[in-house]
């Protein structure tokens, strides 16, 4: 398996306050990677750093397997990023932004792509970009990183303050995109409907410490939420191997665990509850259990237990 | 066959269509033969990554519901005749047991479950003619 991103020790401090905290971030080639966390968790600083715009207190960043301190300019070319924002000059035509983007890219950029895909969204070329709209700009924006054909794409927040339509075909712009083998896209985002929808792996960070770094779907899969009820008020739970959260509500004792098995079962069970019951959560509603829960004894998450050898590679054979 | 994924689901999208496709067989919206959409297809309709759609029917053919035929596509496999009555028996009688414990936790009595069942399989539109219920 070959790295469009890795990340060694990737740290950054911010006076006495450390943002990311000995990142190893492992993106493979062909992936789509979901970066996820809470406002503040380090997404935007550790995607700028990706990139060389904030230099790391420690650590290092290889993409496209070249290290990013001597990145050759014929590696830069490949890799392309959408900020936070859509930042564009609001005073440049559409046509003006593409001339101007394309001197980024001289000996890849594909105007006819670019053409094609303004035309779809119905944006002409003069129109001035500050009188379109945050979805059309989102647009542009994302067919002028999409222009040179780049092998690896980051977008931080793309869909920041669209509409439920713009998101939705910003969405399919980006499948279109990852139906090309081989390409790498990594984007943060808080929408989790739409992370499920496109992203093969996601990565979530919680106070700059990367605790989640799994596929998609096992992550949905392997966290669950256990109800136990009780005759009274309920006992104190002992703790088990994955636990999240556990809180009372009532006569209930409500828990929120990593890979509930049978240990898990026999703790639960060795409480007596009345009856007791386990179920998966939608992704937003595990996301919210993790990222929510006491910060220092989060079980940091990976591919999968070592007893389900057979969902991992499955899901290996997804992301090839 | 309209397929459809929510996000507010426990399931994972890949299971969501799976389940789909499970069901549309089995109410026989979906017949041995007819064609599902290709994974290109179906991953811009539901705007879902084409990795999901390809790891639903991945699943689906290792179930046997569904057969890859290469560079024509994904065909409703015909009813499985190479699992014994036996092997077949097996794995119904394993979903009649999740289904029990569920009732039990849900506080069903056995009587309201064997009274739930028959009422729904009179609803229920059965497949092949000859293993309707008289």
């Amino acid at each position: 398996m070959t790295l469009a991103i890795a990340t060694d020790r990737l740290t950054k401090d911010y006076g006495a306050r450390r943002v990311v905290d000995g990142l190893n971030l492992r993106v493979p080639t062909g992936c789509v990677y979901g970066f996820l966390g809470r406002n503040g968790a380090g997404k935007s600083t550790t995607i700028k750093m990706l990139l060389g715009m904030v230099r790391p207190t420690f650590g290092r960043v290889e993409l496209l397997g070249h290290d990013l301190a001597a990145l050759p300019p014929s590696v830069r070319e490949r890799i392309a990023y959408l900020a936070e924002g859509q930042p564009l000059y609001g005073w440049m035509t559409v046509a003006e932004a593409s001339r101007f983007a394309r001197a980024f890219h001289p000996g890849r950029w594909d105007g006819r792509k670019l053409d094609q895909i303004l035309d779809h969204f119905e944006i002409p070329g003069r129109a001035k970009v500050r009188r379109l709209s945050n979805g059309q700009r989102a647009n542009v924006a994302l067919a002028l990183a999409i222009a040179p054909d780049p092998d690896l794409l980051i977008l931080d927040d793309p869909t920041l303050g669209l509409d439920t339509v713009a998101r939705h075909d910003f969405l399919l712009s980006l499948i279109h995109l990852v139906q090309r083998e081989g390409r790498t896209i990594l984007f943060s985002s808080h929408i989790l409907a739409d992370v499920e929808r496109v992203a093969d792996r996601i990565g979530v960070l919680v106070d700059g410490v990367l605790r989640v770094d799994c596929p998609t779907d096992r992550f949905k899969e392997a966290v669950s939420r256990v109800v136990l009820e009780f005759p009274g008020k309920p006992p104190a739970f002992p703790g088990c191997a994955g636990l999240v959260q556990a809180w009372e509500v009532g006569r209930r004792l409500e828990l929120v665990v990593v890979d509930f098995g049978d240990d898990q079962r026999r703790v639960v069970e060795s409480l007596a509850p009345l009856s007791w019951d386990a179920a998966s959560m939608s992704l937003e509603d595990a996301f919210v259990a993790y990222t929510r829960g006491p910060r220092r004894s989060l079980p940091v998450f990976d591919d999968g237990p070592p007893e389900a050898p057979s969902t991992a590679t499955s899901a290996d054979r997804g992301a090839a | 066959m309209q397929y459809e994924i929510s996000g507010a689901s426990r399931l994972p999208i890949y299971r969501q269509l799976v389940e789909q496709v499970r069901e549309g067989i089995a109410r026989g919206d979906l017949k041995p033969q007819d064609q599902l959409p290709s994974v290109r297809q179906m991953s811009r309709d539901l705007v879902v990554n084409p990795n999901t759609v390809a790891r639903a029917y991945t699943e689906l053919e290792r179930e046997g519901l569904v057969a890859n035929r290469p560079g024509r596509g994904v065909f409703v496999a015909e009813p499985r005749a190479d699992l014994t009555k036996d092997a077949r028996r097996k794995r119904l009688i394993e979903t009649i047991d999740r289904l029990l414990t569920e009732a039990v936790n849900l506080g069903f009595s056995e009587e309201e479950v064997a009274r739930l069942v028959a009422a729904r399989s009179r609803q229920f539109h059965w497949n092949t003619p000859n293993s309707a219920p008289k």
